[in-house]
C-alpha cells in the first residue's frame, strides 16, 4: 500500500479515475447540450415546443434514475470492489452514449426512436450514479494522510471539464460544419456521440491497469467486506443518519449551487438574455477554464482548515450574491439600460422578407431584420415578424408592394420580436466575471466534498452509502434547478406582467442553499477524519 | 448547541409535510387552471415533482425526528461507532 503513496503511483491513480470520470460526464452533457436538435430529430416534426420538453424530460430522466444507480453500482463496488465496478460504469455509460448517436430518427422508425434514447439516457443516469462515488472512493483511499482533499478535488475537476469538453466538442464540430449540416438527420450533431466511444476506450485500457483499491482489498483479505451493503447503510440507525446529515447538511446545497452556477447561468444568458448561441457557450468556456483551478485550491485548503465551513461558505456567498448577479446579467445585455451611444453608421433595417407558410397558404409573415450598432461593439439583431392572414390563398412568393390588401383579413397588431444579441468585448468580460464568481462558489463548495463524503463513512459501505446521497443532492436537487427555476417564473407570470420574474427562478436554489446552510452550520462537524482505513 | 440542534429538529419535522402540503396545494392549483391546451403537460410535471420530493420529505423528516431525539448531539469519530 505504501507504493501507492509515491507521489508517481498517486499521481496514476488520479490520472486514471479522472479521465474515465471525464469521459463519463462529457457523455452527460452532450445529451442536454444538443437538446434542441434532438428534439427535431427523435419526435415528430410538428411537435414544436412539446417536443423539446420531452427531450429536456428525457434529460431529466438521467438525473433522476442517478441515485438508482448509486444504489446499484455502490452495491456492487461494496461486495466485489471498486475497480470493476467503475470499470462496468465507464463501458455501460460509453455504450450508451454511442449507442445514442446510432439510433435513427422519428422520421425512420417513428415512436421508436424516442422510446430507444430514453431506455439509453436512464442507462447512462445509472451508469453515472455508479461512477463518481467509485472514483472518488477510490482515490480518497489512495490518497496519503492530510492530503485527502488536495488529491480527491482532482476528481471533483472532472465534472466541470467533462462540460468544458462537452461544450468545445460541440461548438468545433457545429463551426466547421455549419448548422445545416450539423443538424441533419444524419449530420455532425452525433459526432459527439461517436467520439465518446474511442475516448471510453481509451479510457477502459487506462483503468485495466489500475490494481484495487488498497483498503478494500485488505477487507477483503481479512473477509470483513459488508455481505449486505444497502441494508447496512440504511437499514442500521447510526449508519443512516450520517447518510441524511450528508444530504441535508451538505450535498443538496452544493448541488444547487454547482447547477445554478454551471447550468442555469448558460440557460439564463440565453433564453432571457438572448445572447448569441456560440458566444453564451464562449463565456462559459472561458470562465469555466478560469475557475477550474480553485477546486485544487479549495481542496487543498480543506486539508488545512476543514471541509466543513469551506463548503458553507460557498452555500453563504451563493445566497447573498445570486440575485445582485443575475441582475447584473439583465443590466449589461438590456437595451434600455444601455449608456453606450448606437452606432448610426452602422445600424440599418433589412427589407421586408414575405415568408409563406409551408402548411397553410393562407398565411403570410413579413420578416424584417434590424441590426442596432453600439460603440461598445456590441450587436443587437432584431428579427421582426408579422403575421398576415388573408381571405384567400396568400402563396405566392411576390414582392410584398405587390400583395393587394383587400386580400388581407388579419394583421398581427403585435408583431413577434426575437432578439438576439452579440455582446462587445467589455461586455462580454463583464458577463465572464460573473460566470466566473458564481463557478468559483461551485469549487468551494464542491472541491472538498468527496474527501468529506469519504471521511463520513466506513470502508465496507463507503461506495454505497455516500454515492445515494451524492446523487440525490446533485442528480435530483440540482439536476432540477433550470426545470423548477424555469416552471417559478412561469408562475409569476400574469397579462399584466407577461414576462413575469425573470429573476423569481433563483428562489429555488437560495431557498434549498439556506435550509442546507442552517443544518450544515448547526449539525456538522469540521473535523477531519485522519484514519478513513476503518 | 445541543439543545438548538434539538429544537430545529422539531421544526423539520414540521417543514417536510408541509413542502409536501405546499406541493400538493400547488399542483392543484395550476392543474385547475391550466388551459385545455397545457392540462396534460401540468399533470406531468407536477406528478414527476410529488413523486420526486415526497420520499425526500420523508428522508426530512426522520431527519428531525433524530435531530430531535438527540441523535446529533455527537458525531461518531470512528467507524466502529457507525458500525455499532
Amino acid at each position: 500500500m505504501n507504493d501507492t503513496k509515491q507521489p508517481s503511483k498517486i499521481a496514476f491513480v488520479i490520472g486514471a479515475s479522472s479521465v474515465g470520470t471525464l469521459i463519463e460526464w462529457y457523455d452527460f452533457y452532450i445529451f442536454g447540450m444538443l437538446a434542441t436538435i434532438l428534439s427535431k430529430q427523435f419526435f415528430p416534426a410538428d411537435a414544436g415546443t412539446s417536443a423539446l420538453l420531452s427531450t429536456l424530460a428525457i434529460f431529466a430522466a438521467g438525473f433522476i434514475v442517478r441515485p438508482f444507480g448509486a444504489l446499484v453500482f455502490g452495491r456492487l463496488g461494496d461486495l466485489i470492489g471498486r475497480k470493476h465496478t467503475f470499470l462496468l460504469t465507464l463501458i455501460i455509460m460509453g455504450g450508451s452514449t454511442f449507442a445514442i448517436g446510432l439510433v435513427p430518427g422519428y422520421a425512420t422508425i417513428g415512436w421508436f426512436a424516442p422510446i430507444l434514447v430514453l431506455l439509453l439516457r436512464l442507462l447512462q443516469g445509472l451508469a453515472l450514479g455508479g461512477e463518481y462515488g467509485g472514483a472518488a472512493t477510490y482515490v480518497a483511499e489512495h490518497a496519503p494522510e492530510g492530503q485527502r482533499g488536495f488529491w480527491t478535488s482532482w476528481i471533483q475537476t472532472t465534472a466541470t471539464l467533462g462540460l468544458f469538453l462537452a461544450l468545445g466538442v460541440i461548438i468545433f464540430i457545429r463551426s466547421n460544419q455549419g448548422v445545416d449540416k450539423f443538424s441533419a438527420e444524419w449530420g455532425g450533431w452525433r459526432y459527439p456521440f461517436w467520439i465518446s466511444i474511442v475516448l471510453v476506450g481509451v479510457s477502459v485500457l487506462i483503468r485495466m491497469r489500475m490494481s484495487e483499491s488498497p483498503m478494500f482489498t485488505k477487507l477483503k483479505s481479512e473477509g470483513k467486506t459488508s455481505v449486505n451493503p444497502l441494508k447496512e447503510s440504511f437499514g442500521h440507525k447510526a449508519n443512516f443518519k450520517m447518510v441524511l446529515l450528508a444530504l441535508f447538511g451538505a450535498v443538496m446545497g452544493q448541488g444547487v449551487v454547482w447547477y445554478t452556477g454551471q447550468f442555469y447561468a448558460q440557460s439564463f444568458m440565453e433564453t432571457v438574455c438572448k445572447i448569441d448561441f456560440i458566444q453564451s457557450r464562449n463565456i462559459m468556456l472561458v470562465a469555466i477554464l478560469m475557475a477550474t483551478p480553485c477546486f485544487v485550491l479549495f481542496g487543498w485548503l480543506s486539508d488545512k482548515i476543514g471541509r466543513k465551513w469551506i463548503m458553507l461558505a460557498g452555500m453563504l456567498l451563493a445566497i447573498c450574491t445570486y440575485r445582485p448577479i443575475y441582475k447584473e446579467f439583465i443590466n449589461i445585455t438590456s437595451a434600455s439600460n444601455r449608456s453606450q451611444i448606437i452606432d448610426l453608421r452602422l445600424t440599418k433595417s433589412g427589407p421586408f422578407m414575405p415568408l409563406v407558410d409551408a402548411k397553410d397558404r393562407h398565411k403570410m409573415y413579413l420578416r424584417q431584420v434590424k441590426d442596432t450598432f453600439y460603440s461598445d461593439g456590441s450587436v443587437f439583431k432584431y428579427t421582426i415578424t408579422d403575421t398576415l392572414i388573408g381571405f384567400d390563398e396568400l402563396g405566392v412568393n411576390r414582392p410584398i408592394n405587390l400583395i393587394n390588401p383587400t386580400l388581407i383579413k388579419y394583421h398581427a397588431t403585435k408583431p413577434n420580436v426575437v432578439v438576439e444579441k452579440t455582446m462587445g468585448k467589455a461586455a462580454s468580460w463583464n458577463l465572464i466575471w460573473l460566470v466566473f464568481i458564481q463557478i468559483v462558489y461551485v469549487t468551494m463548495v464542491y472541491g472538498p466534498i468527496a474527501a468529506f463524503l469519504v471521511e463520513m463513512f466506513p470502508t465496507k459501505i463507503r461506495y454505497t452509502s455516500m454515492s445515494l446521497p451524492y446523487h440525490i443532492g446533485n442528480g435530483v436537487f440540482g439536476g432540477l434547478v433550470p426545470f423548477l427555476g424555469t416552471l417559478i417564473v412561469e408562475f409569476t407570470k400574469s397579462p399584466a406582467h407577461p414576462n413575469g420574474d425573470v429573476l423569481a427562478g433563483l428562489w429555488y436554489p437560495i431557498g434549498v442553499a439556506v435550509v442546507c446552510l442552517i443544518i450544515g452550520t448547526v449539525y456538522l462537524s469540521n473535523k477531519i477524519d485522519k484514519n478513513v482505513m476503518d | 448547541m445541543n439543545s438548538i440542534k434539538k429544537i430545529l429538529g422539531y421544526v423539520w419535522m414540521l417543514l417536510a409535510p408541509a413542502i409536501i402540503f405546499f406541493l400538493v396545494f400547488q399542483a392543484k392549483n395550476k392543474i385547475i387552471h391550466a388551459t385545455e391546451a397545457t392540462r396534460a403537460n401540468t399533470i406531468l410535471q407536477w406528478v414527476i415533482i410529488l413523486i420526486i420530493f415526497t420520499p425526500i420529505c420523508v428522508g426530512f423528516f426522520i431527519f428531525g425526528k433524530y435531530a430531535s431525539e438527540n441523535a446529533y448531539d455527537h458525531l461518531p469519530e470512528s467507524s466502529e461507532e457507525i458500525e455499532d
